[in-house]
């Protein structure tokens, strides 16, 4: 067992949206907050994700190599309220970017769960916290997306 | 869902450690000599990880006569494997909505 998670998608768009779609705020406040975000697109930048119900999450950028590698450390099972990032309270998101046919094949790996030093308790709390929020958060998104054109 | 205590990941992410809990899942329990016997790693070294894995909840231990038999308990690994599922599928959905998004699907 692995101390990651990969999962990857085949979307029929160019790789330029998908880019703008993982790294810009309007978007990334919909599909991944659903209260919108504020992003800072630098290395060492933040990337604040808001949450209606569950307050904001501190991202900072680790990588930014444009159109194929975007990658921050965030959070998610600390405290609601947004401490930064930094070992033993994050984990590694990295979204990766590559033509595939005529639409983008997009690749995310979270990764160091391991390393996650906060009590069980706390993390229970906001794990569970998180999962009630992700299930709000991809209602608004449907529609959300409803009403963007292409 | 709770997420599971960080030392199960940590004695998982050793390659020595994860054939040591196969060899000794594949054959119900085992002592140390049996275990050395099976892997290329000494009775020394396995005794050292089977303390590790012991201590994340993975073997337990029981003392039969004179030998230490080493069995696997597999609720915290259980657990963390539907842990890590349950992360898995938040990217799932996530990844959907997304999709749904750059490719401009609307109802209307």
């Amino acid at each position: 067992m692995q101390d990651r998670i990969e999962r990857d998608v085949l979307i029929e768009a160019s790789v330029e949206r998908v880019w703008r779609l993982i790294t810009e705020a309007e978007h990334l406040g919909t599909w991944f907050a659903d209260a919108g975000a504020a992003v800072d697109l630098r290395v060492g930048g933040e990337i604040e994700m808001r949450w209606h119900q569950h307050g904001t999450t501190q991202c900072r950028i680790e990588r930014i190599e444009e159109p194929s590698a975007f990658s921050f450390r965030w959070a998610p099972f600390q405290d609601p309220g947004g401490a930064e990032p930094a070992d033993g309270n994050s984990t590694l998101v990295e979204f990766s970017l590559a033509a595939e046919g005529d639409g983008t094949r997009l690749s995310v790996v979270e990764s160091g769960f391991a390393r996650l030093d906060a009590t069980p308790e706390q993390r229970i709390a906001n794990f569970e916290g998180n999962t009630e929020g992700w299930q709000h958060e991809l209602g608004e998104l449907a529609a959300y997306a409803a009403k963007v054109p292409a | 869902m709770r997420q599971p205590e960080t030392a199960v990941f940590a004695a998982l992410a050793d390659p020595t450690r994860w054939r040591l809990l196969e060899a000794l899942a594949g054959r119900g329990r085992g002592t140390a000599t049996t275990l050395a016997g099976e892997l290329p790693v000494s009775r020394p070294a396995v005794i050292k990880h089977l303390t590790v894995l012991g201590r994340a909840g993975l073997v337990e231990r029981e003392r039969v006569g004179r030998e230490v038999m080493f069995a696997v308990r597999t609720k915290p690994l259980d657990e963390t494997a539907r842990w890590m599922a349950g992360i898995a599928s938040e990217w799932d959905g996530r990844l959907a909505a997304l999709k749904r998004l750059a490719e401009g699907k609307r109802d209307a």
